[in-house]
């Protein structure tokens, strides 16, 4: 990626910001001295920013677990630090934060964990408040860019006054929405005091260990106490008593929308929740109703405590909480909703849009070969290259989570039944995901000799998420040179035999086919990488596009199953073979302002109708 | 005033973002308070974007629900039909009728709509189409189509057709400055386009 020079706006600025833009700012405002993450939707663009203010140090970490472990480890030299990642990142990194809740911090530590709520690019959807009940800590709830910015520095002045780390809960709708804020003067920055060696607070061995839980659970009570009387904490007076609202995140911002007189306690610090204040708002109304997205989590805290409360009985526990929602899960609360359901218009029945792989992209020869292979399981990860589950390819089996196929396919091989004898198992994983938590399956592929052929896509970026740079782009966060892994010798050191290790170009699908097809017939662990790179980095040279004769093309449709989106299907024949069977033929042509030049469809073309194409306009990618 | 509801519409990569981003930041120019949001998920890849704007002098949820935008602006003519149902009954449906068939469609798994404009329109809505691209290819550059469309539907925002224009100069004068003349020539064109 190339990256431009940044003047930060000055304190005073009014700005249209993304909330992930206004934690960025926030982040170098309080004064942080480290900030790493990995990238993941919605969480992405934080450290983006982060990186493009002066004065600070920010990386992209090989995986979330390390991203917060370089947070920890500036915090206790005295730096304030941040980490940011997607709910499933914490899953990673749980292991440190476990722990991490034992030993506390020096420096300020905010860990901001962003939730795919609504599955916009996901595969699951956690609800990341748990963590603060699992792992003892503060969670912190904005609704908004302009409280993103604000509740960041706030979280860093919590995470000193209470020596804890402090989760700053996001969602998608904090994130990705933009609106004005207000930003105010960069604090001193904190000095790093510098580490004080202390094994009975830094080495967590058991007999240390033991002797800190006790003072958790003392700043989880003096937490609660805060949660009573912080600002962040507010109660808004309404004129209609028969329902009050507790809620916290953007779901504030639905309810408030949807019912201007009614009375909302709004949490900004959740977790611990304010029970006393709860206690006296539901006093005042005539029915408590709480809205949290997405489980049933406030509700149950509220309830324990002897407090009558609705929520999840008459709201959905999964995905938004949009107003056209809320009113129609109150109607038993507030009859004159009872219209809202009819008057919503009803949606024009049209084709799905699936995301598809890009034109020219590397991974559609692998796709493309992958699906004219028989009898074999493909297990999947997580990247672009998941799309290799849907058409035209329909050639991966599994996806569960970053660095899974490589687990899964060792498991598949070692449990097979009858049934699957025959079977070849194939593991697909792109550069950054294996790099992530990839090279611990392999390993474990190649120390337990497992019959797994591996595909390795390197495509030098992290593709899904926009074309972050990582250890296989040889760039850091910056963009500036760093050192750039070799895949082949990092597969030969982890025990993969040198002639089982083969790197090929994804174009040239004879080779591609060749190479996977004796690799799946040797009994043992065989890579196979890949070497070209993503169509959307700055390290990928376009060429000449290409078209399809008319005239020469037969409708074999070959060409169409390479899945290429710049590949368009003008006509459609039905047609009687002489073996009497009915074959339907699909005629072509290639969108030539779209098409790079991969010349991946040539290959299958059955009656070479496709050729460079005359260039008529300025090529721009639609 | 009441809030103003505006939804861009259109596939990954076509400019639907940028072009809600500078409808956002005319009317933060104009004092109002501006959410922006997108449903766009893994939509660098070819899927659905759907940008809902929203400003007024007070603007609480970010999202624009059925039936109540006053304008929808679509970058293509079927994904216009798929969100046409967030209009008002009263509000306006602005179309660039280019039609971008998915593998999807191309692969015969799904049907492209014969008249998605007709579609729109047999709604009741008041709909305009024209071909932005043509206008764009007139021009020599396919990216101006998101100027050109946000220039189709200026006379029919809460503030003048010339805060938007000024608006996207000043980004390009900021961003790209050999791109500016030819935007607001793209401006005009789309303003004049959408009145026939």
């Amino acid at each position: 990626m190339s990256h431009k020079p940044f003047t930060p706006p000055p304190a005073g600025s009014r700005l249209l910001m993304s909330g992930n833009e206004a934690i960025a700012r926030a982040v170098w405002d309080a004064g942080a001295r480290v900030a790493a993450a990995y990238p993941g939707t919605p969480s992405t663009e934080i450290l983006e920013n982060v990186a493009r203010y002066p004065d600070l140090y920010s990386e992209w970490s090989v995986n979330e677990k390390v991203s917060l472990e370089v947070a920890i480890g500036a915090s206790v030299t005295g730096a304030r630090s941040f980490c940011a990642m997607k709910h499933v990142g914490l899953n990673v990194a749980a292991d440190a934060l476990m722990t991490l809740t034992l030993t506390g911090v020096v420096g300020g530590l905010v860990i901001a964990v962003a939730d795919d709520v609504g599955f916009s690019s996901s595969q699951n959807e956690q609800d990341s408040r748990f963590w603060g009940r699992f792992a003892h800590l503060p969670i912190v709830e904005p609704a908004d860019s302009q409280e993103a910015y604000a509740m960041t520095l706030a979280a860093f002045d919590l995470s000193e006054k209470f020596n804890t780390p402090v989760i700053l809960r996001l969602t998608t709708r904090v994130c990705h929405v933009k609106c004005r804020v207000d930003i105010g003067e960069r604090a001193v920055k904190r000095a790093a005091e510098g580490f004080v060696k202390n094994p009975s607070r830094w080495v967590m061995v058991p007999a240390n260990a033991q002797k800190r839980v006790p003072e958790v659970f003392a700043r989880e009570k003096a937490l609660r106490e805060e949660s009573e009387t912080t600002e962040l904490n507010r109660l808004e007076p309404g004129a209609d008593k028969r329902v009050g609202f507790v809620t916290s995140g953007p779901a504030y911002m639905h309810v408030r929308e949807t019912f201007p007189n009614a009375p909302v306690l709004k949490l900004g610090l959740s977790h611990p929740a304010p029970l006393d204040k709860i206690r006296a708002f539901a006093g005042a109304v005539d029915t408590l109703v709480v809205v949290e997205e997405t489980e049933q989590l406030l509700e149950g805290e509220i309830r324990a405590a002897g407090i009558a409360a609705r929520g999840k009985d008459i709201l959905p526990a999964a995905g938004e909480l949009p107003p056209y929602i809320l009113r129609k899960s109150l109607v038993s609360l507030l009859p004159e909703l009872a219209n809202a359901d009819e008057t919503s218009p009803v949606a024009l029945k049209v084709f799905p849009r699936p995301p598809t792989m890009c034109v020219a992209c590397p991974h559609l020869g692998v796709y493309y070969t992958l699906s004219q292979l028989r009898n074999v399981t493909i297990a999947g990860d997580i990247g672009c290259y998941t799309l290799g589950a849907g058409h035209p390819w329909n050639a991966l089996d599994t996806t569960i989570c970053m660095g899974a196929s490589m687990g899964m396919a060792l498991g598949m091989d070692k449990g097979r039944g009858p049934d699957d004898e025959k079977k070849k198992i194939i593991a697909v994983i792109g550069d950054s995901t294996f790099m992530h938590m990839g090279m611990q399956g392999l390993l474990d592929i190649a120390y337990n000799r497992g019959n797994v052929t591996v595909l390795l896509l390197d495509n030098r970026t992290v593709g899904m998420t926009g074309g972050q740079d990582n250890p296989a782009s040889g760039r850091d966060i910056h963009g500036d040179e760093a050192p750039r892994v070799d895949f082949a010798k990092i597969v030969e050191s982890l025990g993969i035999a040198p002639e089982h290790i083969h790197v090929v170009d994804p174009y040239i699908l004879p080779t591609l086919f060749k190479t996977l097809r004796e690799e799946t017939k040797y009994d043992g662990p065989s890579v196979i990488i890949t070497n070209r790179p993503c169509v959307l980095i700055d390290e990928y040279k376009q060429e000449p596009s290409y078209e399809v004769i008319e005239d020469k093309c037969t409708g074999c449709g070959n060409c169409v199953e390479i899945g290429c989106p710049a590949i368009h299907v003008t006509r459609r024949e039905k047609v009687v073979k002489p073996s009497g069977k009915e074959v339907e033929l699909a005629f072509t042509r290639i969108e030539t302002a779209a098409c790079t030049g991969c010349g991946l469809c040539l290959q299958p073309c059955a009656p070479d109708a496709i050729k460079p194409a005359v260039p008529t306009f300025p090529v721009t990618v639609v | 005033m009441k809030t103003t509801n505006i939804l861009v519409v259109g596939i990954g990569g076509q400019g639907v973002m940028t072009a809600s981003e500078i409808l956002s930041e005319a009317a933060i120019s104009q004092g109002f308070e501006v959410k922006k949001t997108e449903v766009a998920g893994m939509s660098q890849r070819g899927g659905v974007v759907s940008s809902h704007v929203r400003f007024g002098p007070r603007v609480l949820s970010p999202e624009i629900a059925p039936g109540e935008a006053e304008i929808l602006v679509g970058f293509e003519a079927a994904e216009a039909m798929r969100w046409c149902h967030y209009l008002r009954p009263k509000g306006v449906a602005m179309v660039n009728q280019l039609r971008l068939t998915p593998p999807i469609v191309s692969l015969g798994l799904f049907d492209y709509p014969d008249d998605p404009v007709a579609a729109i329109r047999a709604r009741g809505v008041e709909t305009h189409d024209f071909d932005a691209g043509a206008i764009a290819r007139e021009l020599g550059d396919l990216r101006l189509v998101n100027t050109i469309m946000l220039g189709a539907i200026s006379d029919h925002l809460p503030f003048s057709a010339e805060t938007l224009k000024n608006c996207i100069i000043a980004r390009f004068r900021a961003r790209k400055p050999a791109m500016a003349e030819l935007n607001a020539k793209a401006f005009d064109l789309g303003k004049a386009a959408a009145k026939v």
